[in-house]
């Protein structure tokens, strides 16, 4: 049409629409929805809730499975670690009174053996006997978990020496009696003075305090084993498995509310290192294989970090699926929000859409004039949602003392939905505005 | 002799009401030449309304044709109607039409904003115009600050400011009262004396006459077409 381009400005937008005249629109739509401010406030807040509401459990969630995932990894993702487990069924065969009986159970020096000789791609192999009891110092007292280990246990389980040193391969062969602390047990032995050097005695053995371990965040190292679920043993003492041999035998005595139980575990624990990320899931295979065949009845447990670590982020990703539903859904309510206030504000405006219809306004510039306004209730909706979507978990992990993650995604897509959302709920009452007979709509009172 | 800027050749316009046809107009034709002043007269039910949305672009003959400065509208489609309707027509209305949330000025410019003209030359015109109907120290005013004829002078300044080919008025008088009216009628005289085209659809006898022709309808069909 001549007519129409007969004064041309600027670029032009597809559409016939261009830029100035987009601008204004914009401008207009600020005043129109200024103008009602209670109302826009209170259309905008499903989308602000929305948005606000997918952010902050988002954070939250990603915060919480960090530390999760960061417990997994502090295991060695090349580690597989075994376990010795009582039996479940060799309760009744105690239970049924025979006197000399001596329960015997888990992993033994021969697994090891075994494993080391059959399974290729194995690098170190680190044995643990786990002894529980009292630790003195004078007349403090901890319960406390004996770890009798290697001494290359700290670089294979990523836990460091915080002060002093581990104990030496020599040390082991001495069977000397040394030790090194958790940090959850100076404080509640050594309360004042460093504990290097100093004494601590178990039943009647005394061993030198040489180093300290640093502290294991959580309750435990592992989800789902067995001991992290017993809270008393988050104290832990590392010392020579030479010595342990030593000073324990294998067979263990344990006395508890009267009763008398006997039972002999060469191996707590066992950590074998596989050399490459990739064969990690194949040794721990064959090392099922090769425990299955020599362990009739399930006296063991196998623990992949790499395997809990690919289910935490499983869970994770439905965890996320989950929330984005949820926030769909809360779009949705809130785009319906809009929606609906748009559709009144149209049959409220129908004598403006005439007047500007028979003063030059085409279809489009109706549709434009509405759809702006959605936009821009949904965007301002979305910017609101985004800034208290941030706040909230940062006064959360303030408050709470959690740990909360706000990754750069989660505001951008949670804003980009929303104004989305404004174009999607928004077309329907503009085109309804731009199709009204412009007589009709002059006429309308 | 000037060149007809209207020209209404053999108009039909037929309504449905449900089953129910109604037929506004019935073969309607004449020609307005540039520079005329034109009243519309006849009784309610007349087709007057009919014939002023034709005329101006805001509804289309169901059949037969109309020429609006030569060009052919009565077959355009709905963009090129706005267009036509932005930029060579003026529309003044009984209840003024004024949008509520708008200043004068803005609401002045209007019809240029949706002829993407540069702002300061809107604003410019805008306020020559406002000017010219007397109102240039009401520019930031919402029109419900406005009196009545002040409203009105408003809807005027906006009718002129596109420039248009030809001026409708739709009862513009209707709603004030008389000394107010006549202000109005005294604005319409000097724009034609200006050589504005001016075509005024009334009821009042009064009003009517100001117009140096008036064509009266009845029935949908033109029943008499005076100049005096």
């Amino acid at each position: 049409m001549s007519v129409t381009n007969r004064h041309i400005h600027g670029i032009r937008l597809p559409g016939g629409l261009s830029v100035a005249r987009l601008r204004r629109a914009v401008r207009l739509g600020i005043r129109s929805l200024w103008l009602h401010r209670l109302r826009s406030l209170l259309t905008v807040l499903g989308i602000v809730f929305g948005v606000c509401s997918v952010i902050s459990m988002l954070a939250i969630g990603e915060g919480a499975s960090y530390e999760a995932q960061e417990q997994i990894k502090s295991l060695g993702s090349q580690n597989i670690i075994l376990r010795s487990v009582k039996p479940p069924d060799s309760e009744k065969v105690s239970n049924q009174g025979r006197q000399s009986y001596v329960l015997q159970y888990g992993i033994t020096y021969a697994d090891v053996g075994r494993i080391r000789a059959t399974i290729p791609g194995v690098t170190v192999i680190l044995p643990a006997r786990n002894i529980r009891d009292y630790v003195w110092n004078i007349t403090r007292r901890v319960d406390c978990e004996m770890i009798g280990t290697v001494p290359w246990y700290p670089a294979m389980r990523n836990h460091r020496v915080v002060s002093g040193r581990f104990f030496t391969q020599d040390e082991m062969e001495r069977q000397a009696s040394v030790c090194v602390l958790g940090a959850e047990m100076v404080p509640r032995l050594f309360p004042i003075k460093s504990p290097l050097g100093r004494h601590v005695r178990v039943a009647g053995d005394y061993y030198q305090v040489i180093g300290v371990m640093e502290a294991r965040g959580g309750a435990g190292e592992t989800e789902g084993g067995a001991e992290q679920k017993d809270k008393s043993a988050a104290c832990r003492m590392f010392i020579p498995l030479e010595t342990v041999k030593l000073r324990y035998g294998e067979v263990l005595m344990r006395r508890r509310s009267g009763s008398f139980e006997a039972e002999r575990v060469q191996l707590h624990e066992l950590t074998v290192k596989v050399a490459s990320l990739d064969e990690v899931i194949n040794v721990a295979g064959a090392i099922r294989a090769v425990m299955e065949r020599n362990h009739k009845n399930k006296d063991y447990q196998i623990d992949v970090p790499l395997e809990m670590l690919r289910r935490a982020e499983r869970t994770k990703d439905i965890f996320n699926i989950v929330l984005g539903s949820i926030a769909a859904i809360s779009l949705l309510v809130g785009g319906i929000g809009i929606m609906n206030i748009m559709l009144a504000s149209v049959t409220e405006r129908t004598r403006e859409i005439g007047i500007r219809r028979a003063l030059g306004a085409r279809r489009r510039d109706i549709v434009v004039q509405f759809l702006v306004e959605t936009v821009l209730l949904s965007g301002i909706g979305g910017i609101m949602g985004v800034l208290l979507g941030i706040t909230i978990p940062l006064i959360v992990s303030h408050v709470a003392g959690m740990k909360t993650i706000i990754t750069l995604w989660s505001p951008l897509l949670a804003f980009s939905i929303s104004a989305l959302v404004g174009v999607i709920f928004g077309i329907y009452p503009a085109v309804r505005a731009a199709n009204m007979d412009p007589v009709e709509a002059l006429r309308n009172e | 002799m000037t060149l007809p800027i209207v020209q209404i050749r053999n108009v039909h316009k037929t309504f449905h009401m449900g089953s129910v046809k109604v037929e506004a107009l019935r073969g309607v034709s004449f020609e307005i030449s540039a520079g005329e002043y034109i009243s519309i007269m006849g009784p309610s039910g007349c087709g007057k309304s009919t014939l002023l949305n034709l005329l101006g672009c805001l509804d289309r003959p169901t059949v037969g044709h109309y020429l609006l400065g030569g060009q052919d509208v009565s077959g355009m489609d709905d963009d090129s109607l706005s267009a036509i309707r932005g930029s060579r027509l003026g529309f003044i209305f009984q209840s003024y039409n004024l949008i509520q949330q708008l200043t004068v000025l803005e609401n002045i410019e209007i019809p240029l904003y949706y002829q993407d003209r540069p702002e300061a030359e809107c604003r410019e015109l805008a306020s020559k115009l406002a000017a010219r109907v007397g109102l240039s120290h009401r520019l930031g005013h919402k029109p419900f600050e406005l009196s009545g004829g002040q409203q009105q002078r408003v809807a005027i300044a906006r009718a002129l400011v596109n420039d248009p080919l030809v001026i409708l008025a739709d009862e513009p008088t209707g709603n004030l009262d008389s000394a107010s009216g006549v202000e109005i009628l005294e604005i319409f005289d000097e724009l034609n004396a200006q050589g504005k085209t001016l075509i005024l659809v009334t009821h009042d006898a009064a009003v009517g006459k100001r117009a140096r022709r008036t064509l009266r309808l009845r029935d949908g069909e033109i029943e008499h077409d005076v100049r005096h």
